[in-house]
């Protein structure tokens, strides 16, 4: 298959200025990632350079087939690991043909919440720490696990190495350089308490960024695993029993929590994440009452408790930020198959611009 | 097997000034492509300069074995994405020795509409989208279906990635690749509603070249193919039941739709090509019946309707266009085994050469 190989990787910038963008979109069961490519006439660094494009929307639950059309704008630029040379990969949200961002269209919202004059002020920083799981395709049952069987149980797998240790390490791998080549600030990987699991972390990014950042980084691993024949989930508990759910805690900080006195406004901040908890649940992904169960490095669902260095609180201060008297916090609430837009722009409007009555 | 690819990829410009050009044509069914190699003594640029060449037209089911000389005529060169260095693919169409076209030369009478002067005023625009299924070798069964069995049902695989939902994107990106390299138009690809299936376009190009463009690009792709020990099927219904087919939805324009007012050209074209419904129809692709059934974002054989942004029509009316009030318009009803020849010359024919 060499022959195929170098067809791939074909260097199109010696015969054509032509380049290849992949327009990237969220489809309509608010996880599954759509994309389709097109030709344009040469490199293109601006997303407002951009043309707008339209995907049949009928074919993604995302419109009716009698008037199909649904619009994509395009809103951040990565550089393509995949096709390389100057071809792109384009991150899009989804509109009707009026220009109305379309239901499953989250970035619209968050966008509006990011451009609050308060909010920019505050120069809002997160690091997601996306954890998933890789499956066996067509038993989807994860990966170096026995078919009709289980592994020993948690404790070696954990940031470990080894072939009975861990599994899937070079979709890991291959998707750590393939984001920092694309531009996205993927900050490092480890492998996970449950074995077939990983986890990486996008940031700190600036507010809509964070979005951006890591449904791209989604894109790029899912193509990943296609390439290597196995089966990407985000489930939050993909299997049940004495085995580790999956998250995405979000770390969060803003310009007054990084400052001096920042502690303060960290813990009035937690406070009003308190009174919204069951809002915040809510909106922290599907099925994630599987996962929040207050055992396995998890808090109960319906409890709401914050702890300096407590993995089994909602919310989570690290030792280095208690001591400084400034820095961040971890809300570890979010499922893995969280929206990054919903979650992100949540967090900065219940701390930023929620006042309780 | 480095030694062999060290050998399939020599760059022979090192070594002498000789090219390699396959010439390339349609044979007997109308769908299948034939081609074979020679050697000149230089590069070339312009078919007009590559000699006419001969096949064995008995063994394509295009003569009688008492008179097998099929001629053919350069008519389009590509650069070869396989052999790469200045060597050439080269479209060609068929002729009798004593130089008339032979029945399944569907080019030369596409040539004739597409050089009459009303046509050629007019700018002919074309954007072909070709789906295609691939299936696995010996079972012919699709890419990625489980032998004796079937996938989940449609839903998650249009324009998707992973393991569990696109089958065969190499194929699709080496193919994309290679047609820019070989100077097609390729403007896009994505993967489709069935799983195994795909699309890629090819526009917008002017006249008798979106044709030429066309069957290149399925060459190059069947080649591909051949390479990934995959079968390429243009069959416009591959499985029977909830799955949909495949089809080569035409986009089309001329100067007086892209100009203002344009709309109104729109609609007297889509007018008349409802009025020869039948006709286009028994042109669009053997069948085509299995296809178009009304469901899976196809309209009825039997039913002419138009619509904005309606993929259950047989012709479709982008809304930038109908919000513009001039642009282009989709067929929708040529099947993915339709002559590229005989759709695009007659669209053209219909919409501006006869008259009311």
């Amino acid at each position: 298959m060499a022959l195929l190989t170098d067809l791939i990787n074909l260097n199109l910038s010696d015969y054509t200025e032509k380049i290849i963008a992949e327009y990237i979109w969220v489809g309509g069961s608010g996880t599954d990632l759509r994309s389709k490519a097109r030709t344009l006439p040469g490199p293109v660094t601006d997303p407002s350079q951009l043309p707008k494009w339209n995907y049949d929307g009928s074919s993604t639950g995302q419109a009716p087939g009698k008037d199909s059309e649904v619009i994509l704008c395009p809103q951040a630029i990565f550089k393509d690991p995949f096709r390389k040379g100057n071809n792109i990969l384009v991150m899009c949200d989804c509109y009707t043909p009026q220009g109305e961002p379309i239901p499953t269209n989250k970035r619209y919202n968050a966008a509006k919440t990011f451009s609050n004059s308060i909010v920019e002020a505050e120069e809002t920083w997160f690091g997601i720490e996306q954890e998933y799981t890789l499956l066996q395709k067509d038993v989807n049952w994860p990966l170096g696990w026995p078919i009709g069987g289980f592994p020993g149980p948690q404790g070696p797998y954990y940031c470990a190495a080894g072939a009975d240790k861990a599994f899937g390490r070079d979709v890991v791998d291959a998707h750590y350089k393939a984001c920092l080549y694309a531009g996205v600030k993927i900050s490092g990987v480890n492998g996970e308490v449950m074995p077939g699991q990983w986890e990486f972390q996008v940031g700190p990014c600036a507010a809509i960024s964070a979005g951006d950042h890591l449904w791209i980084a989604r894109y790029i691993l899912e193509r990943i695993t296609e390439i290597t024949g196995v089966v990407l989930s985000l489930d939050p508990k993909p299997i049940p029993g004495d085995w580790n759910g999956a998250g995405a805690h979000t770390n969060y900080s803003t310009k007054s929590m990084r400052s001096d006195g920042g502690y303060e406004v960290i813990k009035e901040a937690i406070h009003k994440l308190g009174l919204r908890h069951k809002d915040h649940i809510s909106a922290y992904g599907q099925g994630n009452e599987r996962r929040l169960t207050g055992r396995h490095e998890t808090a109960d669902i319906d409890t709401f408790v914050w702890g300096v260095a407590n993995r089994g609180a909602s919310i989570r201060v690290g030792r280095d930020t208690e001591k400084s008297g400034k820095g961040y916090f971890e809300d570890r609430r979010p499922a893995s198959n969280m929206d990054p837009y919903v979650v992100t722009s949540m967090i900065a409007e219940t701390t930023l611009l929620w006042q309780p009555n």
